[in-house]
């Protein structure tokens, strides 16, 4: 037990790795492929430990991640306010499924927040992205086992409750 | 619920009013390191190159470059020349102005933003002087302007993006008209140009100078397809971007002098352009429409 301070700087700096996955610099032609590598680690956590990250994390988080990447303030913070509200309604049933269903849960929740951004950008900006913009959220969920076992380990070595 | 309504207000009050640069610079200034983190990588890279490379390789990079300013400097020479002409004459005419602007080098910071939004972070902050809505060039055009300011780097908003517009005038001819952004970053749209308009593909388009922000003359983009329908009363142009927006490393800042439109005093001594004066009315249509015939003169229309 290492105190509740160790658990938070556990859980800020995944959230902050998260943050530098989102802006590392890529090749062109991947770019539009980014995954949601902050949205991912804030699932995780709200499913994982819905007591310490709620959704005033999520708003908070969004609004770093809209400084970060230039994006109007309040886009991510809105996303991801209510998608760690409904992962956190539904923690208890998203615990107990098996990986490829997690995935698929976690994959409607990507949709939302993806959705979410696209209704702020197309209102604000009138770009529309093309239908490349939808291979997002499918990624995400692919990835979403190895993100669930990276940081139950990472949880577990740290022994964050 | 209350994340969610914040979040709205939080959308609608940034995208309508712009108050929040405040709250936003202070929350750029504690991401910053993780800005720097994400570019580490690639400057730690760089630094690595340039120490181990070898004493060969950096002679002849060195003959080379010193050809280059040989070259330049015949180049500047011609040009220096013509501008004291061009002064010249314009004292002729009454409206001379300040020529000759300050500039810095600033470098981008190897980071991706938002890929539906055309910006970039550039290492150069208001620790060097940068302001918001200062004008950012590369070596062959103009790319945008600092949109957002910290102490260590600044948000560069490029011209191709949708929300920025930029005043422009034809460079054959003058003709004056506005520059947005499509979002995408090899193409501007000029949509306020009538049907009958005088522009054709190849044009260049300079700045105008007329927004106040950017200096006048400095090019912009080549026109490269224009689409006429008659029953339409503006015509689809489309212009690509002189400046390498998504290929330039260093860019530099601008300082231009303070007074954008041409102050001319009545007194003889004026010839120097730099005493300010109290313009008229008369002499600031003038300044409006001075940049024209410079343009003319300095490259002739084929």
């Amino acid at each position: 037990m290492s105190g509740v301070g160790n658990g938070r700087l556990t859980i800020l700096v995944t959230l902050c790795i998260a943050m530098l996955l989102m802006i590392l610099p890529m090749p062109d032609w991947a770019r539009p492929f980014r995954p949601q590598w902050v949205t991912l680690v804030l699932l995780y956590w709200a499913i994982a430990l819905p007591h310490r990250v709620g959704v005033g994390s999520g708003f908070a988080t969004g609004i770093v991640l809209d400084v970060l990447t230039g994006t109007l303030l309040g886009q991510h913070a809105l996303g991801l306010s209510i998608v760690t509200f409904i992962a956190i309604q539904l923690h208890q049933r998203i615990r107990v499924f098996p990986f490829w269903q997690q995935s698929l849960g976690i994959f409607i929740l990507l949709v939302i927040e993806h959705l979410l951004a696209l209704w702020v950008t197309g209102a604000t900006q009138g770009v529309t992205p093309g239908l490349v913009y939808w291979s997002v959220p499918p990624i995400g969920a692919l990835l979403w086992p190895w993100v669930f076992v990276t940081l139950r380990k990472t949880r577990r070595h740290f022994k964050v409750i | 619920m209350v994340a969610v309504i914040l979040s709205l207000i939080l959308l609608v009050v940034d995208h309508r009013f712009h108050h929040l640069q405040q709250l936003r610079s202070a929350l750029a200034f504690l991401t910053y390191p993780l800005h720097y983190l994400a570019d580490l990588p690639f400057t730690a890279s760089r630094w690595l190159a340039e120490t181990t490379s070898s004493r060969q390789a950096l002679m002849s990079q060195n003959r080379e470059l010193r050809g280059q300013i040989l070259h330049l400097r015949a180049e500047l020479q011609k040009y220096e020349s013509l501008q004291a002409e061009n002064m010249r004459l314009r004292d002729l005419v009454d409206s001379s102005f300040k020529v000759g602007d300050r500039v810095l080098v600033a470098e981008l910071s190897a980071v991706d933003l938002d890929p539906y939004k055309q910006q970039v972070i550039i290492n150069k902050g208001a620790a060097s002087g940068a302001f918001e809505g200062q004008p950012v060039l590369d070596a062959h055009a103009v790319m945008g302007q600092v949109i957002n300011v910290t102490p260590f780097s600044s948000t560069v908003l490029l011209i191709t993006d949708t929300s920025h517009a930029l005043p422009v005038q034809v460079l054959r001819n003058g003709l004056r008209t506005i520059a947005v952004g499509s979002g995408r970053i090899s193409e501007l749209k000029l949509p306020y140009l009538p049907t009958n308009s005088d522009i054709v593909e190849g044009d260049l388009l300079v700045t105008s100078g007329l927004g106040g922000k950017f200096p006048p003359g400095y090019p912009v983009a080549t026109v490269t397809k224009i689409d006429r329908s008659p029953d339409a009363p503006f015509s689809d142009v489309l212009a690509q971007p002189r400046a390498h927006l998504d290929r330039s490393r260093e860019v530099l800042l601008v300082w231009t002098v303070p007074n954008q439109l041409p102050v001319m005093p009545r007194e003889p001594e004026a010839t120097t352009g730099a005493a300010p004066g109290l313009p008229s009315a008369t002499t600031v249509q003038v300044g409006v429409e001075s940049p024209l015939p410079a343009s003319d003169s300095s490259v002739p229309p084929e």
